[in-house]
């Protein structure tokens, strides 16, 4: 038995090491994961990208399921995944909000009018302290909110459809479902 | 010797741009003493720039990293400790912003893994080398220790002669 073991333990010891290299090549290190994540959603209050006067705060996205998306017009993955935000918002499924994150007003409004807006509202966030509190760093991001603003889900980078088929709608059924 | 010269030189030069690249990006923070700025730089080298990633807060020319920056100044000007601004950070980004990970039972590979296996090594090599002890001492037979005498006696013979 013994003898079989000093035999097997290279190929064991091989297997362990090419397990955990396959698995590496599955991670992007460019995700990193939200210490947010099951925690409620930070704090904020500031001025509409539609209106200047009016804020919008995160008591707003409370008591039901709701999206958080964190774009900026000078961001081109975020227009790319604009597409795939507008289906989100036609499914009606759930309230997308915006984070207008460290943009140009005027820029980011001739941008909704011209591509399409999917959110409910927006908020400005002119030099990104708001972000900062959101773990931000790189748009797009979006978060996903259950209905009492606990964070459940943060998707980094683009959405896409696959994404959007596979993570997010079943995320939000199920959220939805709770309670 | 010339070429030596020019050799330190050379090395000189390599190592005083490493620091100016270092501290070309960082922007204008006025500070109280040298003892503040120094704590600054310590602080935000410890920090690692979530864009470019293996960078730091002191060499990342990121918009993020200004933004950062920016903020543990204001935090230590604000009367927070070095504590206290690190857990602000972790709290939002994580402990991947920690250039040095935290010990806990997650990273307890990190930390314990290479002395676990320089453990297990010296374990192996202990058994090894007392199972070498154990083991009988084979003679070598009558024939062969007569050939090996032969032999000695030959070389020895040999360094006589030599003057």
């Amino acid at each position: 038995m013994s003898r079989y073991l000093r035999y097997l333990t290279p190929l064991l010891l091989f297997l362990l090491l090419a397990g955990l290299l396959y698995r590496g090549l599955s991670l992007d290190p460019k995700i990193v994961p939200s210490p947010l994540i099951g925690k409620p959603m930070p704090a904020f209050t500031l001025p509409r990208l539609a209106d200047a006067g009016a804020t919008i705060s995160d008591t707003d996205l409370k008591g039901k399921v709701s999206a958080l998306n964190i774009w900026a017009t000078w961001c081109v993955s975020c227009r790319a995944e604009h597409e795939v935000l507008l289906e989100l918002a036609r499914t009606g499924k759930v309230d997308i909000y915006g984070l207008n994150y460290k943009d140009n007003r005027a820029d980011a409004q001739r941008w909704l009018t011209q591509l399409g807006d999917p959110y409910i509202a927006n908020a400005f966030d002119a030099d990104g302290r708001t972000g900062i509190d959101w773990g931000v760093y790189g748009a797009p991001e979006t978060f996903i909110m259950d209905k009492d603003g606990i964070i459940r889900h943060k998707h980094i980078g683009p959405l896409t459809r696959e994404a959007l088929v596979q993570e997010i709608l079943p995320l939000i059924a199920r959220l939805e479902a709770a309670q | 010797m010339r070429l030596r010269l020019i050799t330190l030189l050379t090395v000189c030069l390599l190592l005083c741009s490493g620091t100016l690249q270092a501290s070309v990006t960082l922007e204008a923070f006025t500070f109280t003493n040298v003892d503040e700025e120094q704590r600054f730089k310590d602080l935000i080298e410890e920090l690692r720039c979530l864009v470019c990633q293996n960078q730091s807060l002191i060499d990342s020319d990121a918009e993020l990293a200004h933004d950062l920056r920016a903020e543990v100044y204001g935090m230590m000007q604000a009367g927070d400790s070095d504590a206290q601004i690190v857990d602000f950070l972790v709290a939002r980004y994580g402990d991947f912003v920690l250039y040095s990970p935290p010990v806990k039972p997650s990273t307890w590979l990190i930390w314990f893994g290479p002395f676990v296996l320089l453990l297990v090594a010296a374990l192996l090599l202990f058994r090894s080398l007392r199972r070498q002890q154990q083991a009988p001492q084979q003679d070598i037979s009558d024939a062969d220790r007569q050939r090996l005498e032969q032999i000695m006696t030959d070389s020895n013979a040999d360094e006589d002669h030599q003057p």
